[in-house]
């Protein structure tokens, strides 16, 4: 039904666009008076004037849909003290209810003997509220509905009756135009306040259970220790302090993101020289593209592929030649994550080097320089800041990366810096932290943002960095 | 050696490097792509038992008469059972139990679906296909090994010897598993489906574009046409940059911590995990649509200021216009990339088991990278090929936008 009046908006809207032209029409030619404007205009002023509120109003309807839902639901009509209850027993009793809707309306011989022992069990006011909330969505798609097709109309004829002659319609409708598009830029900053207050919200809210300190220097991970002894006490503060130490984490991050950069630097480097220098064009176009596909490929598939088949064949070679390799190790982690960040490295030093004026390497190889001393002595160090920039970049893609370490790497914390142990990373414990729990009122969940505040934080850094770096080359040679 | 011949030599050395760089590169994408269509391909095809089937009024609560309705609900595991003796004879329990392993958890359903369609068919015999087991399916695909020890595998010898015995009888075949196409998921491999989560991440990308186009498209022609270089656009435009760059995983968390946790939205709706693919989305949009409005000559503007035409007319007339092929290439190459996006999926919920396939942006649903996932996890060895299959389609999907938007930019740009 939301969608049904969203078309209804749309096509309300646009009927409206004739229909302020033809007024303007006959108010020229009928009534003989001068229009301040094209007839046109008329016509978008009139639009605008329909399809602005009413899609504003239809998105709050569509993102707070579950919040009247709730307030239908769980109307103080049927329970009295709903404003006491604490969410806990609201979530049950919500929950309650909707596996109540399901059967309620259902006709006696389809109950089984369970659907009918649930029903007994249920209060009166439980049942209302359940029969309520199976109708909820009928109730609330045809109020929608409705309002959507009188919203429109009215707001259409009142627009189109305040137009006459002398209204200029032009200048108005530039002006709400300006608007929107000004709000649309301002978008962009307001999803980084987004992220930045719901990370920092509720990182807070993470440091009231666990010191500062304790979370940044700690070198013990744990999660698990932080449970609840009971109700009157809260969380066992001595296995706090142990439960949320940030190192271990650290360097199984820097670990893996080592590993990938060992395989990403000489691989996308060496590939970006030859596709610059030495490459034929016919070999540039075919070979680009193709390595260029392993940056469009889902890390979901590289963690796939690493978990199923390199971990294995590493753990196979490790006791091939004696060595003990965990079936999770770093290394498997790390050269999948590699190989996915070489293009990152190869097509942005490859446009670096591309960059580099003509006039210095003929300048070297007038003096007698080979084409690699070339490379070698005058290209690299002209080039150095934006290569620089760009493994800034990769590293940057490295640490944020999610689905190949949730995959491969391992969940246990390992203070480590060998590649060949388990390693786990920030963003493997925010995912495993969150997965299937969504109570923001302990701190096993809530670490999860102060961990996703810290990875934040420095691939903030590491972006400026980069950029600035990049920025800067440009401007020497442009 | 002369020193020219040890600087030509190294120059020589200098280039092979650079050859082998590139072409190990390259052959990490083919061992990739072998890897997933290997494993993949079994997936698309599944194991039957050919059985006689008689409808015996014995075992069936209905009867031909019933409705639609009653047909659905009443059980058939009796007559699955029957089945099962009669193209089995003389079997004790043990046994019994061993053969029926061999044939889908599902085989009742299967029975109940065929009779729904067919209710004159009760009381008759027919020849039907019977879906194999996934572990039975796996033996016969080759992806389990038949020589190893007893113990260590899941068709045991008794199973493996009715397995022979039914396959010189011509009984076993294989035919195309639409299953795979227009199931939901499912707890058994031999019926598991991606169409659930297709059509999650179908709703989900519907949303990230509604969100981010026109927002994207709206936002560059302000930053490139209508405001003047200064202090604010300098922050937006820092910001539309680092945002590009921000981990995906932290845009799940803000649909978590903002979407969820503060305007209560739903836990586990593409409209959630849409909402904050378009977030990601946005920024690649901006740049693209930005890059592609500076390639519009300044002389197309003039020419309109010069007729007289207002700066919003010039603009929404002929500028963007003229940009727009650029920004669609742009959105085509951002929504791909969305729609591999797993992380910000995992956190919004998008990642639970859901049989039922989706019919709209609030119910729960998996995406298409999210049931991946799912399927890599699982213990079963028939997801594996599932899984692979599943990465198929994905790339597929990607592929065949990717072209699209070369195409795109290749019909519609104007060279100036």
């Amino acid at each position: 039904m939301l969608y049904l009046s969203l078309v209804f908006v749309f096509i309300l809207s646009y009927s409206f666009y004739f229909y302020g032209k033809k007024r303007a029409l006959s108010l020229k030619f009928k009534k003989n008076e001068n229009l301040s404007s094209l007839p046109d205009y008329y016509g978008y002023y009139v639009v605008l004037l329909v399809f602005f509120p009413a899609i504003i109003i239809w998105f709050f309807l569509l993102i707070f849909k579950s919040n009247f839902q709730e307030m239908f639901v769980m109307s103080p009509v049927l329970f009295p003290d709903v404003a006491t209850w604490s969410s806990g027993k609201f979530g049950l009793i919500m929950n309650k209810i909707s596996n109540l809707s399901i059967i309620v309306n259902l006709s006696e011989i389809d109950l089984t003997v369970g659907d009918k022992s649930i029903l007994k069990m249920a209060s009166e006011s439980e049942i209302i509220a359940a029969k309520n909330l199976a109708n909820f969505d009928k109730i609330y798609g045809w109020s929608n509905l409705t309002l959507f097709i009188i919203l429109p109309v009215l707001l259409g004829f009142l627009a189109t009756k305040s137009i006459s002659g002398k209204l200029n319609a032009q200048p108005i409708v530039e002006k709400i135009i300006s608007y929107v598009i000004k709000g649309s830029s301002y978008i962009a900053i307001f999803i980084t306040f987004g992220i930045f207050f719901s990370l920092v919200f509720e990182a807070i809210n993470f440091f009231r259970y666990v010191n500062f300190m304790d979370f940044f220097f700690n070198t013990a991970w744990n999660p698990n220790r932080a449970f609840v002894i009971n109700a009157s006490e809260g969380f066992d503060q001595e296995a706090l302090k142990e439960a949320f130490g940030f190192v271990p984490l650290l360097t199984g991050t820097l670990l893996i993101a080592s590993v990938a950069m060992l395989v990403a630097v000489p691989l996308g480097l060496l590939t970006a020289i030859y596709l610059a220098e030495y490459a034929s064009s016919k070999v540039r176009d075919i070979a680009k593209p193709i390595i260029e596909i392993l940056a469009g490929i889902p890390t979901v598939v590289y963690g796939f592929f690493a978990a199923l088949s390199l971990a294995p064949f590493i753990k196979d070679v490790g006791e091939g030649v004696g060595l003990p390799v965990s079936a999770e190790s770093a290394l498997a982690a790390g050269l999948a994550m590699g190989v996915m960040i070489i293009p990152f490295v190869s097509s942005l030093s490859d446009d670096v080097i591309k960059a580099v004026p003509q006039s210095l390497r003929e300048g070297s190889y007038a003096i007698g320089a080979t084409k690699s001393e070339t490379i070698k002595k005058v290209i690299l160090p002209a080039a150095l800041a934006g290569i620089m920039g760009s493994f800034l970049l990769a590293i940057s893609r490295a640490i944020g990366e999610t689905m190949i370490v949730v995959m491969a790497a391992s969940l246990r914390a390992n203070l480590t810096f060998n590649p060949l142990e388990p390693a786990t990373t920030i963003t493997t414990q925010i995912v495993t932290s969150l997965i299937g729990d969504v109570e923001f009122d302990n701190p096993k969940t809530l670490v999860a943002f102060a961990l996703g505040l810290t990875l934040f934080v420095m691939t903030l850094i590491l972006n400026i960095a980069a950029i600035t770096i990049v920025k800067k080359y440009r401007e020497k040679y442009e | 050696m002369s020193s020219l011949e040890k600087r030509l030599a190294a120059e020589k050395r200098f280039k092979f490097y650079g050859m082998f760089a590139m072409t190990l590169s390259l052959f990490f994408v083919l061992i990739l792509m072998y890897k997933i269509f290997s494993t993949g391909s079994g997936a698309f095809v599944r194991t039957t038992i050919n059985a006689d089937v008689y409808f015996d009024p014995n075992f069936i609560e209905v009867s031909s008469n019933s409705s639609k309705k009653e047909i659905m609900k009443a059980s058939y595991v009796d007559l699955a059972d029957q089945v099962i003796n009669q193209n089995h004879p003389g079997l004790d329990e043990e046994n019994f139990i061993k053969v029926r392993e061999m044939y889908t958890r599902k085989f009742d359903y299967q029975l109940r679906d065929y009779i729904a369609n067919n209710p004159n068919v009760i009381g008759k015999t027919v020849n039907l296909d019977i879906s194999a087991s996934s572990d039975l399916d796996q033996i016969v695909k080759g992806n389990y090994p038949r020589n190893v020890p007893e113990a260590q595998r899941k068709i045991n010898d008794y199973q493996l010897s009715i397995l022979d015995s039914l396959d010189s009888k011509g009984k076993m075949s294989k035919t195309f598993n639409f299953w795979f196409f227009t199931n939901g998921d499912s707890r058994d491999p031999e019926t598991a489906g991606i169409l659930g989560a297709l059509m999650g991440s179908f709703y989900a990308l519907l949303i990230c574009f509604s969100f981010a186009f026109p927002i994207g498209l709206l936002a560059s022609v302000y930053l490139e046409e209508f405001v003047k270089p200064g202090k604010i656009t300098d922050i937006i435009e820092v910001n539309i940059n680092n945002l590009a760059a921000v981990p995906s995983i932290v845009y799940g968390l803000l649909g978590l911590g903002m979407l969820i946790g503060v305007f209560g939205m739903p836990y586990q709706v593409p409209l959630v995990g849409g909402l904050v693919l378009g977030f990601m989305t946005l920024p690649t949009i901006i740049i693209a649509s930005r890059a592609s409005l500076r390639g519009v000559p300044p002389s197309i503007r003039e020419g309109a200021l010069a007729v007289g035409a207002t700066k919003m007319q010039t603009v929404f007339h002929h500028v963007i216009p003229l940009s727009l092929p650029g920004t669609l290439t742009g959105t085509i190459i951002g929504m791909a990339q969305a729609l591999g996006e797993t992380a910000p999926l995992l956190l919004v919920g998008m990642v639970a088991f859901v049989m039922e396939i989706p019919g709209g942006a609030f119910d729960p649903a998996t995406g298409l990278p999210s049931q991946i996932y799912l399927w890599s996890e699982s213990a079963e060895r028939g997801f594996l090929e599932k899984t692979s299959a599943g990465i198929m389609l994905l790339l597929s999907f990607l592929i065949i936008m990717n072209t699209v938007a070369v195409l795109v930019r290749r019909k519609l740009e104007v060279k100036w």
